[in-house]
């Protein structure tokens, strides 16, 4: 800042008492202001930031036109780089060349106005209040009498809404039977399949540390519904070391040879729970990091879910196939308000395992 | 081999029966662009040398006879050429403690000695092993088969493209951009550490080498420019912060300066 | 030629004005005054990334198939070649590979959202701190707030179209949340699916809010808010010569017409730029939607991360005791409902609400215009700051995969640290932050009684050595006594002449109590008086 503009006028700043606003800073004029070349130099520049405008578009279209692209990783990444730079150049161009333009040769001198109260006066307030009342006489509503008139008109008008949003929202839910969600496509039987080309798994190929990732085997054949289906009957299946694994009582025929299943979607929110540490033997959920013991009936040892893994009772048939020996027990995936009502599609002696 | 097979034969007849066996081998594999010594056609003094290796560097957590140790180093019978191979070549055997979560790092021995290490191990039981070239040749696979099973039974560790991703505790499944396709190939077969096993029956030979099609064809890169790691939306939103919000608020400022 | 154009425009401005009265709106709008700061335009970073949004939108809609049948991928490209994949995935793939452009166009629209929603927040924080909330603008920021959740939608809705394994999972998240609420959940959840999840009706159902219904509310309200904006005048700065009751700057047009036009192709530019440059969203690395496959790494775009961060942190047992209740045989999964329902609940409603609670605590001091220096208002800077830190804690907390992954973590050990740190880092950080506040107001008096130092030392001829301080100069002094000085609420007394106990006390009272936590502990401007001692102490 230039001394003369410091000015340390203290007889202004004590009037009263009070400070005195010192009114706006004295306008300090820019080189283009002054200077005819400096303001010539400026419009070249804008000219020249405008110029590289063109030039962007010229090259943006260039590359459009020219391209050949194929759907090979480099030949699309090529294409990209260049008409976004181009792109860029076309934009930014125009941008900063108005930009620049109003730094260095538009006026800068600030201006003031006033501002006047947003309220309207008191004199039209009355007026609008008037008109009002006005309008309520003239509507007839103001005598007692009309107070079926204003009962009428607020039930009709109240009503009408749900003649359009009642067909709305009702059409908008398919089927509404929300009882399918404690059912899925396992039954007595069902062999389990590899995710996803569908071939079922014989238990031998299930060695200590395998996981394989299990549908029902016909799901792949469904016509309609089949990634509903799936989406509740994901299963993982896992071997340990028999010694490491900790049956739950009740649930004795389940599992063999070391070999469970648990159902693969979490029941938290519903991710896949997929990430199996085969020597901790937990696994984690990626979404939200639950973390289920598979030693230990899958039940929760970290992490936002409260209950473990639904389980599939599991079995081997005779040509050494592994079938489920019935539906889950319970419904699987997150949790919802009446879960624990209405028929479980298996019911038995084992209930979940939870405090 | 056990005593008991040792007896049967005089001392130098499995000497000779290798070394025939070996150079019948090794003629078959000039002629078909063969690979480096597979299990079975390790010499007696492959497994020797290994021996010795192993008694040196291997036996004070997996015990002299491999049976392992309790609570510190498994047992290492059956588990084949290829996991000796996958281990000792990305360095992470011999390791530094025992635990879950074993790095990568340097390996401490060449080829040849790793072979020796492999061809030891796979003497004293049957185990998966080590995989030729061709099993592992990435333009022999088909890199959208290999996706699929990838993002089945891989993503939700190593991440959609293999960029790696945390576990529990620390642990993480490690970024496998520059792990070599044979170490890919065994480390699925084997089954090391947290990683679960998946045998040929649970993707057979052919799907193995289709996810290392898929994991080779990554190395393009992105068609989209550059990748920022690869590492998500929790990228993006960082860099779309710092680098795009940023410029455009450096240009505001610029917007509203002073001009001289 | 120029006097040819100048008469036709002339001819043709006429001609509208005959039939609209445009004349009046022509003499209202054009020469309507702007203060001229940089942390002005924040709010417009954010209009002019949703026009990028609305061009590149249409660009994509011309491609892009919103259905969810199945189809086989006809294309080249390796790893989709032959793949099966609903339309929408396709028609996301085809609009990326094949057609020349559409790569540079579907990134910048992604982009361009990321930044849209976080200039939407750096506008707000701008707004918050400087108190441009105050009387007559809480409509205003009303409306703001409205934009600001309207693009959570639009986010939302837009990255979950392409239908690939990372946003289906989002949305099978959102399914599992919104079958958590109790009694009407699974119904809800058939309502949005049209059915059990994943459904056919979803994709198509989004695209229609992500392009019409969202932006369409996205735009009359950005209406709305601009013609406030217009109305109102715009807030300035305190500084000389601008009072409460004037606006100082420069003029719409051509100043603001060419710094704010321009700034528009700056933005359409950079994101261009970054674009071209930088991949983001690669369905293609995700795959087509299917329940069973997921990936590390599964996190939501940023803007509702937070939400992720608060579903990772929420326990599902706390010392033994469940967080998921089974009441009478009915489930109640707090586990789910406090970090996805009630706690954004909470802090947005007290967002949306700010300014009537610092209202209840300052009393009705008519229209503010000139805004104020964070430094100045301690206690709502502090609220701001501790309120960043829990979103922050929220963010990070969506991340510990992430952050885990890169720095050798546990993402365990960061869990547990984000759960002590939402409830201990927001009170240490306002507790950090007003006290640095009452520090700076601090210096600033010390600054207008004593002035700058310069390091010049002078020795006196007695000896004594003093450094040159250079006393501030009329607008350094205005700026830092201008302030409102503002004292806790007085009320009336309790009781009335008659000892009857009046009514609408307790609500006075609590609106007392707030005040005083706003007001009670202050600093006070230098008044004249002291700065007159100061200056006749420095002439000694």
């Amino acid at each position: 800042m230039s001394t003369e503009e410091k000015q340390h006028t203290n007889s202004q700043q004590h009037a009263d008492g009070q400070w005195v606003d010192p009114g706006l800073p004295p306008h300090r004029p820019r080189r283009a202001d002054v200077d005819p070349k400096a303001a010539k130099r400026a419009e070249r520049q804008v000219a020249a930031l405008f110029g590289l405008s063109i030039l962007g578009t010229i090259a943006t279209l260039t590359v459009y036109f020219v391209q050949d692209q194929t759907e090979e990783v480099a030949s699309i990444r090529l294409v990209n780089i260049l008409l976004g730079i181009s792109l860029c150049f076309a934009m930014l161009g125009i941008g900063l060349g108005a930009i620049h333009w109003a730094r260095t040769l538009m006026r800068d001198h600030e201006m003031v106005e006033e501002r006047h109260a947003l309220r309207t006066s008191d004199e039209n307030r009355e007026i609008a209040v008037q008109y009002l009342k006005d309008g309520a006489e003239d509507s007839g509503l103001t005598t007692s009498r009309r107070t079926l008139l204003k009962g009428s008109l607020i039930t009709a008008v109240a009503l009408a809404p749900l003649a359009i949003l009642v067909p709305q929202i009702g059409n908008m839910g398919g089927d509404w039977n929300v009882s399918k969600l404690r059912h899925t496509m396992w039954a007595k039987g069902t062999k389990l399949a590899r995710d996803p080309d569908g071939t079922p798994i014989k238990a031998a190929d299930v060695t200590i540390g395998s996981v394989f990732h299990v549908i029902p085997e016909g799901l792949n054949d469904l016509e309609h519904g089949k990634l509903e289906e799936k989406a509740k009957a994901v299963v993982l299946l896992i071997r340990m070391d028999p010694r490491d694994l900790n049956i739950q009582p009740g649930r004795e025929d389940w599992s063999f040879d070391g070999i469970v299943a648990y159902s693969k979607i979490c029941t938290h929110v519903g991710c896949p729970v997929a990430l199996y540490e085969q020597q901790t033997h937990h696994l984690l959920c990626p979404c939200h990091q639950s973390t289920f013991d598979v030693a230990n009936g899958a039940k929760v040892i970290f992490g936002p879910a409260k209950r473990p893994l639904p389980q599939l009772p599991i079995a081997v048939d005779d040509e050494g196939y592994i079938i489920a020996q019935s539906d889950f027990h319970e419904p699987v995936g997150p949790s919802y308000w009446d879960r624990l009502k209405g028929t479980s599609p298996s019911p038995s002696a084992s209930q979940e395992a939870d405090a | 081999m056990n005593a008991l097979a040792r007896r049967r034969y005089s001392k130098s007849a499995p000497v000779f029966l290798v070394l025939i066996l070996l150079a019948l081998l090794t003629a078959i594999g000039f002629a078909a662009n063969g690979s480096p010594a597979e299990a079975s056609t390790a010499s007696a003094d492959d497994i020797a040398e290994g021996q010795k290796l192993f008694a040196a560097n291997c036996a004070s957590c997996h015990g002299l006879d491999a049976q392992g140790t309790e609570g510190v180093a498994p047992s290492l019978i059956g588990v084949g050429a290829a996991a000796v191979d996958f281990q000792v070549g990305t360095g992470r055997m011999p390791a530094q403690q025992s635990g879950p979560q074993v790095q990568e790092k340097k390996p401490q021995f060449d080829d040849e000695q790793i072979s020796q290490l492999a061809a030891y191990v796979a003497s004293l039981g049957e185990g998966p092993a080590i995989p030729t070239d061709e099993m592992v040749d990435p333009t022999l696979g088909d890199p959208a088969v290999g996706m699929e099973l990838f993002r089945t039974n891989c993503a939700m560790c190593h991440g959609s493209i293999g960029g790696g991703g945390a576990l529990t505790q620390g642990k993480f499944a490690p970024n496998l951009w520059s792990t070599s396709n044979r170490h890919i190939y065994e480390a699925m077969l084997v089954g090391p550490q947290s990683m679960p096993v998946f045998n040929d029956a649970n993707i057979t030979p052919e799907n193995k080498r289709n996810i290392i099609a898929y994991l080779d064809f990554q190395q393009q890169g992105s068609p989209g420019g550059l990748k920022l790691g690869s590492i998500g939306p929790v990228a993006e939103g960082f860099w779309g912060w710092l680098v795009a919000l940023g410029l455009i608020i450096a240009s505001t400022i610029y917007v509203g300066a002073r001009a001289s | 030629m120029g006097a040819k154009v100048n008469a036709a425009a002339a001819g043709t401005a006429n001609w509208v004005d005959d039939r609209t009265s445009i004349g009046g709106f022509v003499k209202f709008f054009s020469r309507k005054l702007f203060p001229d700061h940089w942390s002005f335009m924040l709010g417009e970073i954010a209009l002019y990334s949703f026009l990028v949004l609305v061009l590149t939108g249409i660009f994509l809609t011309a491609f892009f198939v919103p259905s969810m049948d199945q189809v086989t991928y006809e294309g080249t490209f390796e790893t989709m070649h032959g793949v099966v994949m609903s339309k929408a995935f396709e028609s996301t793939l085809v609009t990326s590979f094949q057609v020349p452009g559409g790569m540079l166009i579907r990134q910048m629209h992604h982009w361009s959202a990321l930044l849209f929603t976080a200039a939407i927040v750096t506008h707000m924080a701008r707004v918050f701190f400087t108190g441009a909330f105050r009387k007559p603008r809480e409509i205003n920021w009303l409306i703001g707030f409205t934009l600001m959740i309207m693009s959570l939608a639009a986010g939302f809705t837009g990255y979950s179209l392409p239908d690939d394994v990372l946003s289906g999972n989002g949305l099978r998240i959102i399914d599992g949340v919104t079958k958590s609420i109790p009694i009407v959940g699974t119904y809800i959840s058939y309502w949005l699916f049209g059915g059990e999840f994943p459904g056919e009706a979803l994709i198509p159902r989004m695209f229609t809010a992500h392009i019409l219904l969202v932006p369409g509310i996205i735009l009359a309200l950005i209406g709305v808010h601009l013609f406030l904006v217009f109305l109102h005048k715009h807030t300035q700065y305190p500084g000389g010569g601008r009072k409460n009751t004037n606006v100082v700057g420069l003029p719409l047009f051509p100043v603001y017409t060419a710094k704010a036009g321009g700034f528009f192709f700056v933005v359409f530019g950079i994101v261009a730029l970054v674009a071209g440059l930088f991949t983001i969203n690669p369905v293609w690395n995700y795959g087509p939607y299917d329940p069973s496959p997921v990936s590390a790494g599964t996190q939501p775009d940023w803007y509702i991360l937070f939400i992720d961060g608060a579903l990772r942190m929420m326990p599902g047992w706390i010392a033994g005791h469940p967080t998921e209740w089974v009441i009478a045989g009915y489930t109640l999964s707090w586990n789910i409902l406090i970090p996805a329902v009630i706690l954004p609940g909470i802090f947005f409603t007290f967002l949306a609400l700010y300014p009537w609670i610092e209202a209840w605590a300052t009393g009705d001091r008519g229209e503010r215009h000139v805004l104020d220096r964070p430094r100045n208002v301690p206690v709502r800077t502090g609220i701001g700051v501790a309120l960043i830190s829990f979103y922050v804690i929220l963010v990070i907390e969506g991340s510990n995969d992430i952050i885990a992954n890169l720095f050798h973590l546990s993402l365990n050990d960061i869990t547990k640290v984000t759960r002590i740190g939402i409830f201990a880092l927001p009170i240490i950080s306002f507790l950090i932050t007003r006290r640095i506040c009452f520090g700076l107001q601090r210096k600033d008096r010390e600054l207008v009684l004593h002035g700058h130092e310069t390091g010049r030392i002078v020795r006196h001829e007695h000896g004594e050595y003093i450094e040159v301080h250079e006393p501030l100069s009329d607008q350094e002094v205005w700026l830092r006594v201008s302030y409102d000085d503002l004292a806790p609420l007085e009320i009336a007394d309790e009781f009335n002449a008659r000892g009857v106990r009046r009514k609408g006390y307790g609500w006075d009272r609590f609106k007392q109590r707030l005040s005083r936590f706003y007001y009670e502990q202050r600093i006070q401007p230098v008044s004249p008086a002291e700065y007159a001692e100061a200056q006749h102490h420095a002439h000694h």
